[in-house]
């Protein structure tokens, strides 16, 4: 039976033959189009502008080879503001597991209202983090805050803590901030890979009289790697582009002091207007992800 | 003896857990509580813990003045996208599981999508709209927000799409169905659940999402999170506004969040945990 008579055969055919010739190609066509357009026309036309000299008063479109990217390398706000992002991922990230893995420990063995206790603390994660970032201003306000009032309680009289303000508070407030947003995404993670451990193994190293510690590098670890990998790896790279708890508590200052990368980018790009080197910036950030997550990847690979 | 100690041990799992618990709420707690406080208590040296009487004037005037529009314009942004591309991330995942479209290189190709910065995408992007006209209109919004969320949908869809059994759709093509009906009839409705919990963590994305927004909306369709951020002044904070404005664009969040408690854990962890 031809492709016609089977479309003749059955009325229902109406689409025609050729959608269920190509069937597979046509439905995905319409997602791969819109991924190219959003997702690669960006990367080719950075990769065009960054080579010409547009900017907010030249509209320079003539190519000028390497220049923007040689001004990268003597951008020292460019190069802290990538320092300031490594040190927010270096602190956050191991405070999140670690806070995560406690978190999953309480709450792993059945316990009444254990449900109820684990949909509270997901609220954190669901919030917007630009209106979690705004909740903290609220909370840390020196005047009118409740954090410097319970301080002022344990330390017995008030403490005038300017806490987005003052550089050596500036970083554990914008810290807080996140780490209160995201360890429950790590605890849920955890939690649901620690549930799916070989209790056989756990009971008959405890039979054994193994310290916990050691259980716990030997067959909890090895267990819920895979997992805890995945949600490192997509923790990390959402720190890489941290931007909205910034942004809402401290538009990167005080002058520069917390200013990240994706922050920088945007003053330059929306603030200054300086087309062709934001473009050059953001080249030189993809480049600097990929090469991180194909490391990361491959490192992975071989711990597991 | 024993059955004492057990006792102290849940007793202090409670105590541990109640503190960690009032802990990580006290924030959202605080942020509830001064939308529906007066000015002298929100101004108020010692804070008030709580108020004297609970009132809606913050929120009043968020409707008398209008800004409560940003809500609305936040709703058909972050619905027309999830709806956009649960539609095409669903029927790419099928060709994808079902045809092997592509192989390995396409998934991961679709996965890799997502690990790039926003602010890396949305700067040209910025650059195609003013020359297409699509700053400050919903479609521009709403096309982003789609492309953003298909690599989520596609691979979280993947592995629902999977665990349909293949029969199924066997017998329908065997009884004359053509394909699309097949994909129609059959994958979409069997894989109901997933297609559910895969567009709640969709539309929280875009709902949530601040970026796009700030670079690609002026004053006609901004969305929540950028009229809270106008709040913020050089010099006064117009803290009511921000708290109430906060309010209504979390609550939805945590409806969504409480119908599908069951759901969470895969939809969070794109797919790495089987929940």
């Amino acid at each position: 039976m031809t492709a016609q008579a089977a479309a003749a055969s059955h009325p229902a055919h109406a689409r025609g033959p050729f959608l269920e010739r190509n069937f597979k190609y046509v439905i995905v066509a319409p997602a791969i189009f819109v991924l190219l357009l959003v997702g690669l026309f960006p990367l080719i036309y950075s990769l065009i502008v960054s080579f010409q000299g547009l900017g907010m008063i030249e509209q320079d479109t003539s190519f000028q080879g390497l220049l923007n990217y040689k001004t990268l390398f003597h951008d020292a706000r460019l190069w802290e503001s990538i320092g300031h992002t490594l040190i927010f991922t270096a602190v956050a990230l191991p405070i999140e597991l670690a806070l995560g893995l406690l978190l999953a420990h309480l709450f792993l063995e059945k316990m009444p209202g254990r449900a109820i206790f684990i949909a509270l603390l997901t609220l954190p994660t669901m919030i917007s983090p630009i209106v979690s970032g705004a909740t903290w201003r609220l909370l840390f306000d020196h005047h009118f805050g409740p954090i410097n009032q319970i301080i002022a309680w344990f330390a017995g009289h008030q403490v005038p803590i300017i806490w987005i303000i003052n550089p050596t508070t500036v970083y554990p407030a914008i810290l807080i901030c996140e780490i209160w947003q995201w360890t429950p995404f790590m605890f849920l993670i955890l939690l649901a890979a620690l549930s799916n451990v070989d209790k056989s193994l756990l009971e008959a190293a405890e039979l054994d009289g193994a310290p916990y510690l050691t259980v716990f590098r030997r067959i909890v670890l090895p267990a819920i790697w895979p997992v805890m990998s995945v949600a490192l790896l997509i923790r990390g790279l959402d720190l890489m582009r941290l931007f909205d708890i910034v942004w809402a508590l401290t538009r990167g200052g005080p002058g520069t002091m917390t200013e990240t990368v994706s922050v920088y980018t945007y003053l330059e790009g929306f603030e200054q207007f300086e087309v062709s080197y934001t473009a050059a910036i953001a080249f030189l950030v993809i480049f600097l992800l990929t090469v991180a997550v194909m490391w990361l990847l491959k490192r992975m690979e071989i711990a597991r | 003896m024993m059955r004492r100690r057990a006792a102290t041990r849940l007793g202090l799992r409670y105590l541990t857990a109640g503190a960690v618990t009032i802990v990580f709420l006290f924030p959202i707690y605080w942020l509830f509580i001064i939308s529906f406080k007066t000015p002298d208590e929100i101004f108020a040296f010692p804070p008030v813990w709580w108020p004297a009487n609970i009132q809606f004037a913050n929120y009043a005037v968020l409707f008398k003045d209008g800004d409560v529009v940003v809500v609305w314009n936040s709703l058909v942004i972050a619905g027309t996208s999830t709806v956009l591309a649960m539609f095409f991330g669903t029927i790419c995942a099928y060709s994808l599981v079902r045809f092997r479209t592509g192989g390995d290189d396409l998934a991961i190709w679709i996965i890799s999508q997502r690990m790039m910065p926003p602010i890396v995408i949305v700067f040209p992007i910025f650059l195609l709209y003013v020359w297409l006209g699509g700053v400050d209109t919903y479609w521009g919004l709403v096309l982003l927000y789609t492309a953003f969320n298909l690599p989520y949908v596609i691979w979280m869809m993947r592995g629902y799409i999977a665990d349909i059994p293949i029969e199924l759709e066997e017998s329908a093509l065997v009884d004359g169905c053509s394909r699309w009906q097949v994909l129609m009839g059959v994958v979409f409705p069997m894989a109901r659940a997933g297609l559910f919990a895969t567009a709640v963590f969709t539309f929280v994305f875009a709902w949530n999402d601040f970026i796009f927004a700030l670079v690609l909306t002026r004053t006609e369709v901004v969305t929540y999170p950028v009229q809270v951020t106008h709040y913020f002044g050089g010099q006064s904070n117009f803290w009511a506004k921000i708290a109430a404005m906060s309010v209504l664009g979390t609550v939805p969040v945590f409806i969504a969040v409480a119908t599908l408690q069951r759901y969470l854990v895969r939809g969070i962890s794109m797919g790495a945990v089987k929940g």
